[in-house]
């Protein structure tokens, strides 16, 4: 069969996870169904306990379905044990064996394929020059850096070329400026092996840096998948907006709408233009989602009013907090200049003017 | 295809199953050299002694009323038994002596090594720790010669003049008990230091903080928070002072009996092995009731608190 | 300079430390010295010399107690070592599972019984099966040793096992290792030093018993301990002194190894 760029690696149908029994079960996953595909760099995007590190685990095969498919390639792989699979996990811990060398933890899958000395010794070195880590082949794991044992990490699960290649926070260990440098290093892994990855990480920020797509998860579901732009500007959900950068929610009624365009009108009485997803109707009472950064502070007018109640210098711009006259908090993030402050001042009585592509109706 | 569940399910049999077989060889090997043994020991303590030594067939008392009471020989009356009750009494009291005086001496060493650079613990647990796993016999063995007429602690209260001759130390109370805190001293250091290593030395520092005395800090927080090694520590030292053969057998000198020693005898002089038997699962109850004591207050706590 | 203060500093707590290691080695210094002396007693000093040492070498009945001291201990040191790794296997690294306290306190048995009662039930035991079977060889020796030298062995086995990082074997098996090959590449390489501190303490365990061996053996069946016991019912000389020492010797050595074992971290 040829290979379509845009078919499916792993298919996740339906499935559930359930831990404990009786009284004390918990739903770890509730009837999750997602598709990755061909080649694709996807991140699983959501707080610890969401369920994603779980998913991850039935993808390699640590634990079982209670119920549902998992395909990899169109064949249902979820009952086999994780030997059996041609999937391999970067662990958060590394897991790197600390009674081998560095070249030894490389070597120990292909070896346990039963793979030729010959084809192993030259997967080895390929490995070790993809990572750039050749001089430390016969050191010990624990006589490495954080970072160099990262690198080995990838390098062991990337050796057996696994059909795809599943990471479980294995950033999480590293000091900031490292973490930076591994985002792009595992970019390039990615593009250079063209193996799938499936990524695990609470870090919003992470996720929309690296990924092709992210699914956002909470409480054992997955609330919407899309690309990094989707998630980021058109979320779908309240949970999604809140937990993916900034956000704003205000109380709204839909006016009219028209062809995924909405008019609301706002507590204070404004009326405002603003992106609708389907099944909305006239009159429903909704929730509009404004990031601070589209927002602006005016003098006069401005589809919200009140006070200027607290300003927080960042650097490369400032946060202005304002209680508006109808109660609750709404920031506005405006970028600084280099002359001089935009002049706003604490007690100050100010509008927020949003923009006509700044707001989005949300399900809630 | 068998379902998910079915085939957890079944893992978790198997499992269990798998750990059950790997557990028979030692629970085998100590039900047959342990605990089998020592049924038969029940057993026993309800039969008749035999003319000379093992038992007679035939069911009795008399050993359990033997433990604690006497028929006096000449009037036919049972009366408390006397010898027995002085070898208990002494017993427990000497296991407690050695429990109350290996802690004063345990303690403070413990603190100390807990308190200590990594590297210099180290130094000093190895010190506590040579002792500890140096033949008892020989340890037994190293006091008695310090502690007789001739030995170096005579020699030195008489050289500095404290006494005009050598003190009978070798062959009494004193010996025992002696014997018993250097013998088990380092079982007290070792559980005392493992719970003062984890001791959080910020809260002394906020004891300080806020006006307590050295010995206000030590009574009211070091103390309490070390209270399961103090507890692990003593039971430790209790239990096998109670049980205690050897000690008592070189330095008594087999006059001054624990209840190892009279247990012993029924097996040997005494001809009297229900007696025997009665008696080791008398102190077998003893010592249980001690250890539940401790799992009860101290370890099941323990493990709840993580 | 006025003194800071010592936040873990109490008063006299370091004299009475110094106080204790003093007295835990001025007896078995003394002991170790005398066994260097020339003359008869181990009171009086008469000079350097190694007659004692020469005379406990050239006594049979105590190279014959080593020899039988040693053969016993490494066959029950072996066996009790095995069992208790196969124990420790399967009583860690799992949720708690019906039996698994029963195995616990079975397994810990021989700790919570005091010696002597052991001892008089096994004399009790083994002196019927003798009379019954007509063997009185090593055997019961052998299998009292390695019972209680099973908990001795299975302490450092577990603490080692429960120490290990289970995402070791998950990693192993992702990488295509079948469940026997996890074991053999990764989980008992990495148990091995808590089975060789197990072997080493249940070897300087049966080496060093002496209740229950005094109380199994048959006739001819002195071990190193049980024969000093004997002796020191007499007058003890110097040889008494020089056996001790290289029993200390001995003791001190697979000690400092075990304890270079058990401090190391992977």
């Amino acid at each position: 069969m040829p290979e379509r760029p845009d078919r499916n690696a792993i298919e996740v149908r339906g499935v559930s996870k359930i831990f404990g029994t009786g009284e004390s079960q918990v739903a770890a996953l509730d009837d999750v169904s997602v598709s990755i595909r061909e080649n694709e760099f996807f991140t699983l995007l959501g707080p610890s306990g969401c369920g994603k590190t779980t998913l991850l685990r039935l993808i390699a095969g640590f634990d079982f379905p209670t119920n549902g498919q998992i395909l990899l390639h169109g064949d249902d792989i979820a009952l086999l044990p994780p030997y059996k699979r041609p999937v391999n996990t970067v662990f958060q811990s590394y897991a790197l064996f600390p009674h081998m060398t560095v070249a030894g933890n490389i070597a120990f899958g292909l070896e346990m394929l039963g793979k030729p000395k010959a084809e192993i010794e030259a997967r080895v070195a390929a490995m070790l020059k993809l990572v750039k880590m050749e001089a430390l082949r016969d050191r010990r794991t624990s006589q490495i850096s954080g970072g160099q044992q990262q690198r080995v990490a990838l390098a062991r699960a990337l050796a057996p070329q696994p059909k795809v290649l599943l990471l479980d926070e294995p950033l999480s260990a590293l000091d900031y400026k490292l973490r930076k440098e591994m985002q792009i290093e595992l970019k390039r892994l990615q593009h250079e092996t063209g193996i799938t990855f499936i990524f695990v990480t609470h870090d919003q920020e992470e996720a929309l840096t690296m990924s092709d797509r992210i699914a956002v998860m909470s409480a054992g579901k997955i609330l919407q998948v899309g690309s990094p732009r989707d998630i980021y500007d058109r979320p779908a959900e309240r949970f999604v907006a809140d937990f993916i950068g900034e956000s704003n929610f205000l109380d709204a009624a839909i006016v009219s709408s028209a062809s995924g365009r909405a008019t609301v009108r706002l507590a204070s009485g404004a009326e405002l233009a603003a992106t609708l997803p389907e099944g909305f109707q006239p009159k429903d009472r909704v929730t509009v989602v404004v990031r601070p950064e589209q927002a602006r502070l005016v003098r006069e007018g401005g589809a919200v009013t009140g006070i200027l109640e607290n300003v927080v210098y960042f650097g490369t711009d400032t946060h202005f907090h304002v209680r508006p006259d109808t109660g609750g908090e709404f920031i506005v993030r405006q970028q600084n200049s280099r002359s001089g402050d935009a002049g706003f001042a604490r007690g100050d009585r100010i509008g927020v003017a949003i923009g006509e592509d700044a707001a989005q109706v949300l399900k809630d | 295809m068998a379902s998910a569940a079915e085939i957890a399910e079944k893992a978790e049999r198997d499992d269990i199953r798998n750990r059950w077989l790997l557990t028979t060889p030692a629970i085998a090997i100590i039900f047959l050299a342990g605990i089998g043994p020592l049924l038969v020991v029940v057993l026993y303590s309800f039969l008749t002694p035999g003319p000379y030594g093992d038992v007679k067939w035939e069911f009795s008392t008399g050993a359990w009323v033997g433990v604690f009471l006497q028929r006096d020989i000449f009037e036919g009356t049972l009366g408390i038994a006397d010898a027995h009750l002085s070898i208990f009494l002494r017993s427990v009291w000497l296991s407690f002596a050695t429990t109350i005086l290996t802690l004063i001496f345990g303690f403070p060493t413990a603190y100390f090594i807990a308190t200590r650079s990594e590297k210099t613990q180290a130094l000093w647990l190895f010190l506590i720790t040579i002792p500890f796993w140096t033949n008892l016999l020989i340890r037994t063995f190293a006091v008695q010669e310090v502690i007789r007429n001739e030995g170096l602690l005579n020699s030195f209260l008489v050289w500095s003049g404290i006494v005009s001759a050598p003190v009978q130390i070798l062959y009494t109370d004193w010996a025992i008990a002696l014997g018993m805190i250097y013998v088990y001293l380092p079982l007290m250091v070792l559980p005392l230091y493992a719970s003062m290593e984890k001791l959080d030395f910020r809260l002394v520092e906020a004891g300080y903080d806020l006006y307590a005395t050295r010995f206000k800090v030590l009574t009211r927080i070091v103390i309490p928070l070390v209270k399961p090694g103090v507890i692990a520590g003593s039971i430790l030292v209790f239990i096998p002072s109670l049980g205690a053969y050897v000690t008592p057998r070189v330095l008594g000198g087999g006059k001054q009996m624990m209840l190892g020693n009279l247990i012993e005898l029924q097996f040997g002089a005494g001809r009297n092995w229900p007696l025997g038997a009665a008696l080791a699962l008398t102190l077998t109850v003893i010592v249980t009731v001690a250890l539940l004591f401790y799992v009860r207050y101290v370890a099941a706590p323990e493990r709840r608190n993580g | 300079m006025a003194r800071t203060f010592a936040i873990k500093r109490q008063p006299g707590f370091a004299t009475i430390a110094m106080i204790c290691i003093a007295l835990l080695y001025i007896p078995i210094f003394t002991l170790v010295v005398y066994a260097f002396n020339e003359g008869n007693s181990v009171a009086i000093w008469k000079g350097f010399s190694l007659r004692w040492f020469h005379a406990a070498w050239n006594n049979d009945k105590v190279v014959d107690a080593s020899i039988r001291s040693v053969r016993i201990a490494s066959v029950a040191a072996l066996i009790a070592t095995v069992a208790a790794t196969m124990a420790a296997l399967a009583t860690t690294r799992t949720k708690p599972y019906r039996g698994l306290t029963f195995k616990y306190a079975f397994i810990n048995q021989p700790l919570m019984i005091p010696e002597i009662v052991t001892a008089v039930a096994l004399l009790i035991v083994f002196a019927r099966v003798k009379v019954a079977t007509g063997y009185s060889g090593l055997g019961y020796l052998i299998a009292a040793h390695t019972a209680f030298c099973i908990p001795f062995a299975y302490l450092p086995i577990r603490a080692r096992l429960e120490s290990m990082d289970l995402t070791l074997e998950t990693a192993a098996a992702d990488l295509y290792a079948k469940p026997w090959k996890v074991f053999t590449r990764v989980t008992l390489p990495l148990l091995w030093p808590g089975i060789i501190a197990g072997l080493m303490l249940a070897f300087v365990i049966s080496l060093d018993d002496v209740v229950i061996t005094e109380f199994v053996k048959s006739g001819g069946q002195d071990t190193l301990p049980t024969y000093m016991l004997g002796q020191l019912r007499r007058v003890v000389t110097p040889e008494m002194n020089a056996i001790s020492t290289v029993f200390l010797a001995i003791s001190i050595l697979i000690v400092t190894v075990f304890f270079f074992i058990s401090r190391r971290r992977t």
